[in-house]
C-alpha cells in the first residue's frame, strides 16, 4: 500500500471514528435524560422553580438560564414567542444556571422582585440593559441597580429581601440539578425533558413544535 | 525516489506514528470540549497550543520525508510534555494547590474522567506528549548515526 494510502486511510478512519463516537455520546445523553424526566422528574422542575404560562400546558420548557448570559437574553424573546404563538399550551420553567462571575448576584435580585409580584417585568429590564451592566460577560453587580426601578420595584426591599438564605440555597440546588444534567452552558433548554439534538433557534423551535404536535 | 516512497521505511514509520498519537490526541481533546462539552482549563488550553501543531506539522513532514521534522517537531513535543508533567502532578497533589496559577474560570484540578483509578485526562495528555517525545528522540538518534 502506497503511504499515502495509510495516512488518509489513517485520517479517515479517526475522522469517523470521532463522529461516530459524538453521535453515540449523543444519543446515550438523550436517553440518559429522557429517563430522569421519568424517573426523576424533580430534577427539571423544583417546586420553588418560577414558571409562566398556564398550568394546563402540556409542553413544558425548562430553561437553564444565567441573567448575565446574552444568547439566554436573546432566547428569552425567542421564548416568549413561542409562548405568544400557542397560548396555553406551553409553560415555561425557569432554572438557574448562573455560570458567570458575579451572576448569582443578579439571580437574587429576581428572587427578591419576585417577592414584589415583579418577576418577569424585572426579567425584561434586566436583559433589556444587559449590555450595560453585563458588556463583554465582566457582570457588574453595581450597575444594574440604575435600571431596576423601570420595573416599578421597591429597591429598599430588594436590598433586603435579596440576602434571604432561602434565595442561596434555591440557586445551590438549581446548580446541583444543572449538574446532574450535565448543563454546561446556558441557555440549556428542556422540552417535556428532551434536550435540544444540537443548540439553536431552529432546533428549538422544531422541538417545541413537534410536543405540541404530539401532544394536542 | 518514487520506489523508495513504496517500501517499508522504518523512519517514515516512526513520524507515521507520532502523527497518528498527535491526530488522535487532538481529536480527543475536542471531544471533550466540543462533544462532552468539558469546558478546558487554563493548563489544558497551553498543551493544545502543543499539540494541534503537531497533527499538522508531523503530516508535513511524511510527504515527501523530511528528515528535519525531529528538528521543527521536538520542540513543539518537549514544551507540551512539560505543562502536561506540570499538570499531572498538580492534579495528583504532588505540587499543592497554592502554587496553581488558575484562579478564575475552570479549575485546573477538577476530575473528569478517571478510568481505572489513574487514567485522567492530564494523565492521557502526559502519556500521548512523552510517547511522540521518546519516538522523536529515537528517530533522532537513528538519523544521527
Amino acid at each position: 500500500m502506497k503511504k499515502r494510502d495509510v495516512v488518509l486511510i489513517a485520517a479517515v478512519v479517526l475522522i469517523l471514528a470521532f463522529v461516530l463516537a459524538g453521535y453515540f455520546y449523543k444519543s446515550r445523553q438523550a436517553k440518559n435524560i429522557a429517563f430522569m424526566a421519568r424517573e426523576n422528574a424533580s430534577t427539571f422542575v423544583r417546586d420553588h422553580s418560577p414558571s409562566y404560562g398556564s398550568d394546563d400546558a402540556k409542553v413544558y420548557i425548562v430553561e437553564f438560564l444565567d441573567p448575565a448570559c446574552e444568547t439566554c437574553s436573546v432566547f428569552h424573546f425567542y421564548v416568549k414567542g413561542f409562548l405568544a404563538a400557542h397560548p396555553g399550551r406551553i409553560k415555561l420553567v425557569v432554572r438557574y444556571a448562573p455560570f458567570h462571575d458575579n451572576a448569582d448576584y443578579f439571580v437574587k435580585i429576581l428572587e427578591a422582585a419576585r417577592k414584589q409580584g415583579k418577576y418577569w417585568e424585572t426579567m425584561e429590564v434586566m436583559y433589556q440593559s444587559q449590555s450595560y451592566w453585563a458588556s463583554h460577560h465582566n457582570p457588574q453587580p453595581k450597575l444594574v441597580w440604575k435600571f431596576l426601578p423601570m420595573a416599578g420595584l421597591d429597591l429598599k426591599k430588594i436590598a433586603k429581601d435579596m440576602n434571604d438564605p432561602a434565595i442561596a440555597k434555591l440557586i445551590e440546588q438549581d446548580l446541583a440539578d444543572a449538574r446532574a444534567l450535565n448543563v454546561r452552558k446556558t441557555p440549556e433548554f428542556f422540552v417535556n425533558g428532551k434536550p435540544l439534538p444540537s443548540f439553536g433557534y431552529e432546533q428549538l423551535k422544531q422541538l417545541v413544535e413537534s410536543e405540541i404536535e404530539a401532544n394536542y | 525516489m518514487a520506489r523508495s516512497a513504496q517500501k517499508s521505511d522504518p523512519n517514515w514509520n516512526i513520524v507515521f506514528l507520532c502523527w497518528l498519537i498527535a491526530g488522535i490526541s487532538t481529536l480527543g481533546s475536542l471531544f471533550f470540549s466540543e462533544i462532552m462539552l468539558f469546558a478546558p482549563c487554563v493548563l489544558c488550553w497551553y498543551q493544545r497550543i502543543f499539540m494541534f501543531p503537531l497533527a499538522i506539522i508531523l503530516l508535513v513532514g511524511l510527504f515527501p520525508f523530511d528528515k528535519n521534522i525531529v528538528k521543527y517537531a521536538l520542540p513543539f513535543a518537549a514544551g507540551g510534555w512539560l505543562v502536561a508533567l506540570y499538570h499531572a502532578l498538580l492534579y495528583s497533589g504532588v505540587i499543592p494547590e497554592s502554587l496553581q496559577p488558575c484562579a478564575q474560570g475552570v479549575s485546573c484540578k477538577e476530575v473528569y474522567i478517571n478510568l481505572l483509578g489513574f487514567i485522567t485526562i492530564p494523565m492521557l495528555s502526559l502519556m500521548a506528549f512523552s510517547a511522540i517525545m521518546a519516538l522523536l528522540l529515537i528517530l533522532r538518534r537513528r538519523l544521527s548515526v
